[in-house]
């Protein structure tokens, strides 16, 4: 139970430490190395819970792609980030202020929350108990049976962002060399390799 | 499952047939755009069959229903895309963007748009939602060299992932107040009355995120400027075959899960209706610009279809669907009619270019006279049709004010529309505009043409279709 205790503070700190440094650092790749910090932590914290499938797709997901996307981003832009930056303190206080509203708000719900009586009855799925079956297994037998349909048209709208991505930004180019598989599998000995005599002491 | 997979076929088919022309485009190259487009139509008329032969039914655990109602609606979906496709190839090609994605989108579109008007379930209705507004925002962008269609592609973007935040967010409050996301789980749950305050305050994010998707004030700020700044077949389709989704949706989100917390949205609807038709008549009075003064109209006449759910019985969900597909044939044709407004130097939008039309192309003028004229509302032509079932139902629900100020924005929405009608037949001529080439564009501008003025002398079919949808939707 100790270890469990001190496991969730280390993680929790180092979570909000990880968070504050990436608003904090000057330099925008380490906020982005922070932020990565921040998603590993967080995904401690869900391990903790219990809840493993969405810790192993926080790594996954968010560490191995969407960081990983911000990362290119910052360094391929060509941004001024310490111009953007600027003034950066003189909304501190608002932001302060802003913050704490939505933190007392958080208390506030969080305490008066009460979930409808008749809400365990419709549930479209019952959730099982977390002792008999582990959640991904949980979200495995229901994700493509009784949501398959859900699934399937995810799929399409993932297909709908490649073409638009493809249609807006893909543009052919005159004169860039591409490998041809097919040409350089088909190449023969013959005119790869040309075999020359030379002459010691001559050069080619 | 095999019963599921059967009921979703025309979404299935539709699906298998976007993959299969999108992989056949890619091999065949760019020079393919017709042939896709061609078989594109195809595949949407061979979809229209399909539905046809769907039998009502629940599947993929409640996700997914079929009806008449949604046969009504997707029908007239289908057929608003097949039009906007045929229409589009003569301007894709003038303007340097015949690519052959373009049908593929709209046709992926199109299944999002089914889906909406299937969806059992708020899980199914959001995907639905999603999957058409993608499509839709890069199709707004799709001429990627011009800033103003770019700008409306970013905008549209924008503010339609805003619009989709709010409906998730309502849509949560809904999950978490009543305990389930299915459509016949939340008319169970919500039909003792004692609303708790959280499904009302879902249900306002819902609409707000709804009426967004069918540019209903006062959430229509995007739409003029989308509309101006998307290439024109893009306007024509966005005018119509996605509206036709948005107000089905809207009317199976209102009339089944929260039909019994009537008294609690009407006022919603109300007003958004009132805004909506008084928006539309008189902003639309100052444009200079043909699509954006379309996009005005459509804002104005997506206000006069919303007074029919607002009545909130059978006779108004017939009322709208008859509008609907009154205002498919209007919208398609009017914007076939823009499609010919093209001169040697480029496609020309200011409505002063149209002056004097009658003595330059009277064909042309014809045509957009009986669309104006519609559009206004004048009898014998089919717009009257479509006001009037949708007044009728307003004053038999008691909602009388409403079908007042519909009456009064009509007559306010007439004077700019016979402007037009008025600068065709009795101004100087403007320089005349080319011949049209294309026939895709001349096949459909006159097929909505007829449909328009000859109406009323058979309207039975659409009427009685009507009226089995919405029976089916408030038995």
């Amino acid at each position: 139970m100790i270890v469990q205790a001190l496991a969730f503070y280390l993680f929790a700190a180092v979570t909000v430490a990880a968070g504050f440094m990436v608003i904090a650092a000057r330099n925008p790749v380490h906020s982005v190395l922070f932020l990565i910090l921040a998603f590993f932590n967080a995904a401690g914290l869900f391990v903790l819970l219990g809840a493993e499938f969405l810790a192993m797709i926080l790594v996954i997901v968010y560490v191995g792609a969407v960081a990983v996307l911000f990362l290119f981003v910052v360094m391929m832009l060509d941004i001024n980030f310490a111009e953007l930056r600027e003034g950066f303190l003189n909304y501190l206080p608002i932001g302060l202020v802003i913050g704490g509203i939505l933190l007392v708000e958080l208390f506030l719900v969080l305490g008066a929350w009460a979930i409808a009586p008749e809400a365990a009855k419709f549930a479209s799925t019952p959730t099982p108990p977390v002792e008999q079956i582990a959640n991904t297994h949980a979200i495995g037998q229901v994700l493509y049976t009784k949501y398959m349909f859900a699934f399937q048209v995810s799929g399409l709208i993932l297909l709908v962002a490649m073409i638009g991505a493809i249609v807006l930004t893909l543009r052919v180019r005159e004169g860039v060399r591409k490998q041809r598989i097919s040409v350089q599998v088909s190449r023969t000995r013959e005119e790869a390799v040309a075999l020359r005599k030379v002459e010691p002491r001559q050069g080619v | 499952m095999i019963a599921d997979i059967a009921l979703a076929l025309p979404e299935i088919f539709l699906a298998v047939a976007a993959m299969v022309l999108l992989v056949f485009g890619v091999y065949a190259g760019e020079k393919s755009t017709r042939f896709v487009a061609t078989a594109a139509i195809v595949a949407l008329a061979a979809a229209i069959v399909l539905v046809l032969g769907r039998q009502a039914a629940t599947g993929f655990g409640g996700m997914f229903v079929v009806d008449a109602f949604g046969s009504f609606a997707k029908i007239l979906i289908l057929v608003g895309t097949g039009l906007a496709i045929a229409m589009s190839l003569g301007y894709l090609r003038d303007q340097g963007i015949e690519r052959f994605e373009f049908p593929v989108l709209l046709m992926l579109s199109t299944i999002g748009m089914m889906i909406m008007v299937s969806a059992g379930d708020l899980i199914a209705l959001y995907l639905g939602l999603e999957l058409q507004s993608l499509a839709i925002y890069v199709c707004a962008a799709f001429k990627r060299d011009s800033t103003r269609s770019t700008e409306a592609g970013l905008k549209y973007f924008v503010l339609g992932a805003l619009s989709s935040g709010m409906l998730l967010y309502g849509a949560s409050l809904v999950y978490g107040f009543a305990g389930t996301t299915s459509f016949a789980g939340l008319a169970q749950v919500l039909q003792g009355g004692g609303t708790p305050i959280g499904v009302l305050v879902g249900l306002v994010f819902i609409a707000a995120g709804i009426a967004f998707k069918c540019s209903a004030a006062p959430f229509h700020m995007w739409t003029p400027d989308v509309y101006e700044g998307a290439p024109t077949p893009v306007t024509s389709f966005m005018a119509a075959a996605p509206k036709v989704a948005a107000i089905a949706l809207f009317m199976r989100v209102f009339l089944v899960p929260f039909g019994g917390m009537v008294e609690e949205w009407r006022q919603i609807i109300v007003v958004i209706a009132v805004l909506s038709m008084v928006l539309g008549a008189f902003a639309a009075i100052g444009q200079s610009n043909i699509k954006r003064l379309m996009a005005y109209s459509s804002i104005g006449h997506v206000g006069y279809a919303l007074i029919g759910l607002a009545a909130a019985n059978q006779e108004g969900v017939r009322g709208v669907l008859i509008y609907l597909a009154i205002y498919l044939a209007m919208n398609v044709g009017t914007f076939g009619v823009i499609l010919c407004m093209r001169r040697a130097t480029g496609y020309s939008e200011e409505i002063s270019d149209l002056a004097g039309l009658a003595r330059t192309r009277p064909g042309l003028a014809a045509a957009m006279a009986v669309f104006m004229f519609s559009l206004a509302g004048v009898p014998p032509l089919a717009g009257f049709f479509g006001k009037f079932y949708v007044f009728m139902a307003a004053v038999n629900a008691g909602l009388y004010v409403l079908a007042v100020i519909g009456v009064v924005t009509s007559v306010v929405g007439a004077y700019y529309y016979l402007r037009i009608v008025k600068l065709m037949y009795f101004d100087a001529p403007a320089e005349p505009f080319a011949a049209n080439t294309d026939r895709g564009v001349g096949v459909v501008t006159v097929a909505a043409g007829l449909f328009t003025l000859f109406f009323f002398v058979y309207p039975a079919p659409i009427v009685a279709g009507a009226q089995i949808a919405a029976r089916a939707l408030l038995p």
